[in-house]
């Protein structure tokens, strides 16, 4: 052994750190069918639920009738809002400060929406028992359209909110207003618009649509009456959040709750929130005292879990005539269906909505969102981005391509001239965020180099004349986004979750062998943290990946995190685990240093140990430190080798990147075939490039399919329509374009390993870039905006009213 | 999303299938994919109380040649429509249609019978043996009979099967060597019913049409045979106002409905698009032949 000498870089490699390209090590299991889902758990005499949903989107109950359901046999119990009314929890509380009706008190608000819970020893009864409640309902007129929420006589959604004119986010100004929210300069904006020489203006709508996680939402409650204990495993993204909730729901205290989420198949935001199923499987598990299982179905999911989006913003752009923008104004319409349950854990109703004046130096900006009541399923969740951040870059790269037409200049170079600067970080954003760091100027060079740009517009006006002389039915669109995320929720000062502060955290114990447990409060849905967070601890205590254990999502074991949304793992958990890594070099430091008998001060760290300065000969593995941390510490040193952080985070990371969509439109069938897709990411510090590259093709996929197709829609009695993958569009390996990928690194200046998070950033950055090359592909038709989704039919439509059928 | 509860039976001879299906009369549905009427059970929108499981009768399978007509079984796969050499050689058109069905997984289950006689009018193939001119054979307790695809739709999963009836055999005329097809068909995804299809075989005399069919997938409540957009390309050589016309005159049968596809309008017109290209294909196959 003595006689082996390995390079440094062999040292190195064996680590397998950060910028490896490690593979997945969950993979081993899934690829296998070894995943442990909620819905793989069967405990002995499991008895399972599910709901009795509501037909219409909005009427009276007048009368539930459970007697046929409790006869069949197999049927245990049907609970309904008088069941719950006793315990306090026929309503609950959402993470928007508002309350929802857990099963539906008197009346009912959108459809499908829970009525009655029944459960049965198996599931096939539970289904034969749901055909025989009888339900009547006298039915209410029905609002759909956001636009038409705070007409005079629009009808009344929430009558338990009657006269109630304070909500949780200040004064409500109509009975299905829930709040405006007003943030920036708003005289100063007037003032650069009154004296502006250009302006633009349109409606930019962003659909309802759906994070559609292929596992849906499920729970499996157990409540062992003799302890006085509930254990529950469900799809959780944020464990311990939901141990508090159902604590302070359950009065059960917060020791005797054992929450436990397992295997998770993708959660995109969808699996935040706390929903009805929960609460109802917890009661029928303590009043049953068996374990009660509840497993959405996809109609379930995609009508009642959750829905995104649906913002709709009047955006306003003030600039000057050689294109320096001067001021931006935006108003949201916000529907937040019929309960606000948006998952919204910083201190404002509309999430980050103020990242909207994008990558641009705005000199002044003002925003105001009001959100609103609807006969529609509630929601609001950051599908697969921070919150509202997906909205505020489609705003702002939409408002930015409607502008380079007017002034008839290049959206790309439009962009140029208003990136905020390199040297201008840390920027103040005129709507109050502190940018870290970016090199805009560099990434979007770099980026319209590799897809050789000017040579693609040269193409299109060829293309253009072409068919304007009837020699091509296609027409071609270039999508330009450049957006900034504003992500790691968060700062304290900025984030809370009903109070909770968005910290996180890790726990890192090396065993005297040298090998590693970690465990962490976030939670991967399919991000690969048992591989990446590895990575940092091997770069930072020099043990290899392969020995360090990763385990999350037991809340009696990990401590306490706010879970992973909003690509906040990384820029929180992955400093809290950089931070608990230096705390155990610190300690192992000194160690080292009683072993070789020298100051610490005289040791240097050498990727896997500690040398002595000046003789690197005399040194100390990682490994023998950890045999001597338990066995022959220095004295007065306790011995162990293990510590914990939590990390508040100093402020906001802000992952960038430039993307280009090439899109060849047939106008006689709307269909558009994506030719090139360039996606530069620039996220900071990249831990494994496999896994981001990962990352941004799923994030280009869903925002394909989201800016291509995919909505949650309704018609106008409520209904909502083609909640199933046949109509929803989640696209297939058919569907998906080529992706291809690059970046630029711009570390965070504040982050303990300079990373920024980017499971989110293809989303944010993809929606504008497909819809903005399907909108440049109709501009030089006459047209200025094409709302999305950009589906066949309607492409077709656009075709056809701008006169492309002839 | 779970079934109800239902009576399974799988016979092994088409006589035990049709007894069963005849003694349980509107309370029984024959199984063959699956593909159709499963989902529809899961929703309980059929809620049959007998299920005949047609898997264990091996005279419904196989593909053969019977003189100038072939002859595929009811639940042959549609992956055996697609792997069969016969069919490759004599009637191309079947695979590239059954290729457009859905994806791999559901092509291995689902069955050539079983798509052409539920009478979904999202099927593909109910369309195509309009288009081919195909034969229905049926069994039932009184005897077998037969019955043109023209005439077996009747509206949306209505058709000319009677209750204790089994469609058990489709018999194709087969088009003359080299003559031109194809199928074309608007769909949002893999795995999607067509936004509008269509398909063409025709023939050619010289550069001109000599013979020509056209049928429309997904445009009505049942397939259509658009015989007078088929009659007007007779005798043309396919020019751009032929092929509008023929389009013209396809999309005028249509009817159908707004959904998540597109509005009427938006599939009428894609009707008249997807003859247009159907016939210029099948053309330009019938010349390079």
């Amino acid at each position: 052994m003595n006689e082996m000498v390995i390079t440094r870089a062999e040292r190195e490699a064996r680590l397998e750190g950060m910028g490896c390209k490690r593979k997945r090590v969950e993979d081993v299991r899934f690829t296998q069918g070894r995943g442990q889902y909620v819905d793989d758990i069967k405990l002995p005499g499991m008895l399972h639920g599910d709901f009795v949903r509501s037909q219409y989107a909005h009427a009276k109950i007048t009368r539930i009738d459970a007697s046929k359901a409790l006869a069949l046999p197999g049927v245990i119990a049907v609970l309904t809002a008088e069941e719950l009314k006793p315990l306090g929890l026929h309503w609950m509380p959402t993470l928007a400060g508002d309350v929802q009706a857990v099963l539906a008190d008197g009346k009912v608000c959108f459809q499908n929406q829970e009525i009655a819970f029944v459960i049965a020893e198996d599931r096939y009864i539970v289904d034969d028992a749901l055909q025989l409640i009888e339900v009547e309902y006298e039915e209410l007129p029905v609002l759909v359209d956001p636009f038409r929420a705070l007409d005079p006589e629009a009808p009344v959604i929430r009558p338990d909110l009657d006269g109630k004119m304070v909500g949780a986010h200040g004064p409500r100004k109509h009975h299905n207003h829930i709040f405006e929210w007003t943030i920036g300069d708003r005289p100063g904006t007037d003032e650069a618009f009154a004296a502006a020489e250009v302006t633009v203006k349109e409606m930019i709508s962003y659909h309802r649509t759906h994070p559609s996680p292929l596992e849906t939402c499920q729970c499996l409650a157990a409540f062992d009456k003799v302890k006085g204990e509930l254990t529950l495993y469900g799809t959780f993204q944020a464990p311990h959040v939901i141990r508090t909730v159902a604590s302070l729901l359950s009065k059960i205290p917060e020791h005797k709750i054992h929450v436990i989420a397992p295997d998770i198949g993708g959660g995109f935001g969808n699996k935040v929130g706390a929903y009805s199923g929960y609460i109802c499987s917890i009661v029928a598990s303590i009043v049953t005292g068996l374990p009660v299982k509840w497993v959405e179905d996809r109609m379930e999911n995609l009508s009642t879990t959750s829905f995104a989006r649906d913002y709709h913003m009047t955006t306003e752009i003030a600039a000057t005539r050689d294109g320096k923008v001067t001021g931006l104004r935006v108003h949201v319409l916000a529907d937040h269906g019929a309960f606000d349950a948006c998952a919204d854990p910083s201190k404002w109703p509309a999430g980050f909505m103020n990242i909207v004046t994008g990558s641009y130096d705005f000199p002044v900006a003002h925003l105001a969102v009001d959100g609103v009541y609807t006969n529609k399923a509630p929601g609001g969740v950051a599908y697969r981005c921070s919150f509202r951040v997906t909205e505020a870059a489609y705003c702002i790269e939409r408002g930015m391509d409607i502008l380079a037409q007017k002034l008839g200049m290049d959206p790309a170079d439009l962009r140029m001239k208003n990136f905020i600067r390199r040297e201008q970080f840390p920027y103040q954003s005129a709507l109050g965020w502190e940018y870290d760091s970016g090199d805009y100027h560099l990434a979007m060079q770099k980026a319209m180099d590799a897809i050789d740009y000017r040579a693609l517009r040269a193409e299109q006006k060829a293309r253009q004349e072409a068919f304007r002389r009837g020699e091509t039915r296609e027409i071609m669109g270039i999508g330009v986004t450049f957006f900034t995320e504003i992500v790691g929720a968060g700062p304290s000062k900025n984030c809370d979750i009903l109070g909770v502060a968005m910290f996180d955290s890790a726990e890192i114990r090396i065993h005297p062998t040298g090998s590693i447990i970690a465990r962490m409060g976030s939670k991967s849905q399919g991000q690969g943290h048992e591989t990446t967070w590895a990575q940092i601890i091997a770069t930072e205590l020099g043990i290899p990946a392969a020995d360090i254990m990763i385990e999350e999502g037991n809340t009696d074991t990990a401590p306490y995190g706010l879970g992973t949304y909003g690509s906040r793992s990384t820029p929180v958990a992955g400093a809290a685990i950089a931070l608990a890594a230096r705390k155990i070099r610190n300690k192992a430091q000194m160690i080292a240093a009683h072993l070789l008998e020298v100051s610490e001060y005289d040791l240097e760290w050498d990727i896997d140990g500690f040398r002595v300065k000046g003789n690197p000969e005399r040194s100390k593995t990682m490994t023998e430190i950890a045999w001597a941390a338990y066995n022959s510490p220095p004295p007065g040193l306790e011995p162990g080798l293990e510590a914990v952080s939590y990390y508040d985070p100093p402020n906001m990371t802000y992952p960038f990147g430039a993307y280009f969509c090439v899109m060849d439109i047939d106008v006689d069938t709307g269909v558009a075939a994506i030719r090139r897709f360039y996606a530069l990411d620039d996220c900071g510090t990249r831990i494994n490039p496999m896994i981001i590259e990962g990352q941004v093709h799923g994030g280009l996929t869903e925002a394909f399919a989201i800016a291509m197709g995919q909505e949650i829609k309704y018609d106008a009695m409520g209904n909502v329509q083609g909640a199933s993958f046949m109509d929803f569009f989640l696209p297939t390996a058919v569907e998906t374009p080529k992706w291809e990928t690059d970046h630029t690194v711009t570390p965070s200046p504040h982050h303990p390993i300079g990373a920024k998070g980017v499971g989110e950033s293809p989303n944010v950055g993809g929606v504008p870039c497909f819809s903005n090359a399907v909108n440049d592909a109709f501009g030089f038709l006459g047209s200025t905006h094409i709302q999305m989704p950009h589906d066949a039919w309607r492409v077709w439509e656009a075709a056809k009213r701008l006169g492309a059928h002839g | 999303m779970i079934p109800g509860p239902f009576h399974y039976h799988r016979p092994t001879s088409v006589a035990e299938a049709v007894a069963l299906l005849a003694a349980h009369g509107d309370d029984a549905r024959p199984l063959a994919g699956g593909h159709s009427l499963i989902p529809m059970m899961k929703l309980r929108m059929a809620v049959p109380d007998h299920l005949v499981d047609l898997a264990a009768i091996p005279d419904l399978k196989g593909i053969c040649e019977d003189g100038d007509r072939i002859v595929i079984g009811a639940t042959t796969t549609q992956r055996e429509v697609i792997g069969s050499d016969l069919l490759a050689a004599r009637l191309p058109i079947l695979a590239e249609t059954a290729r457009q069905i859905a994806d791999p997984q559901i092509r291995t289950k689902g069955t050539f019978g079983g798509n052409v006689a539920n009478g979904d009018p999202g099927n593909d193939m109910p369309a195509l043996m309009q288009c081919l001119d195909a034969v229905y054979r049926l069994a039932g307790p009184d005897g077998s009979r037969t019955v043109p695809a023209r005439d077996y739709y009747q509206g949306a999963y209505f058709t000319a099967l009677e209750p204790g009836e089994l469609l058990t055999a489709v018999e194709i005329p087969v088009p003359p060597a080299g003559h031109g097809y194809a199928y074309e068909k608007l769909k949002r995804k893999v795995g999607d019913y067509a936004t509008a299809a269509a398909a063409v075989v025709l023939t050619l005399d010289g550069g001109t049409v000599a013979t020509a069919s056209i049928a429309l997938t997904n445009v009505a409540s049942t397939p259509l045979h658009a015989a007078a957009a088929s009659a007007l390309v007779i005798g043309t050589g396919l020019d751009a106002a032929t092929l509008k016309a023929a389009a013209d005159a396809a999309k005028a049968i249509t009817d159908p409905a707004t959904d998540g596809r597109g509005t009427a309008e938006y599939r009428r017109e894609m009707a008249g698009v997807m003859v247009a290209r159907a016939l210029a294909k099948a053309m330009r196959r019938a010349k390079g032949a």
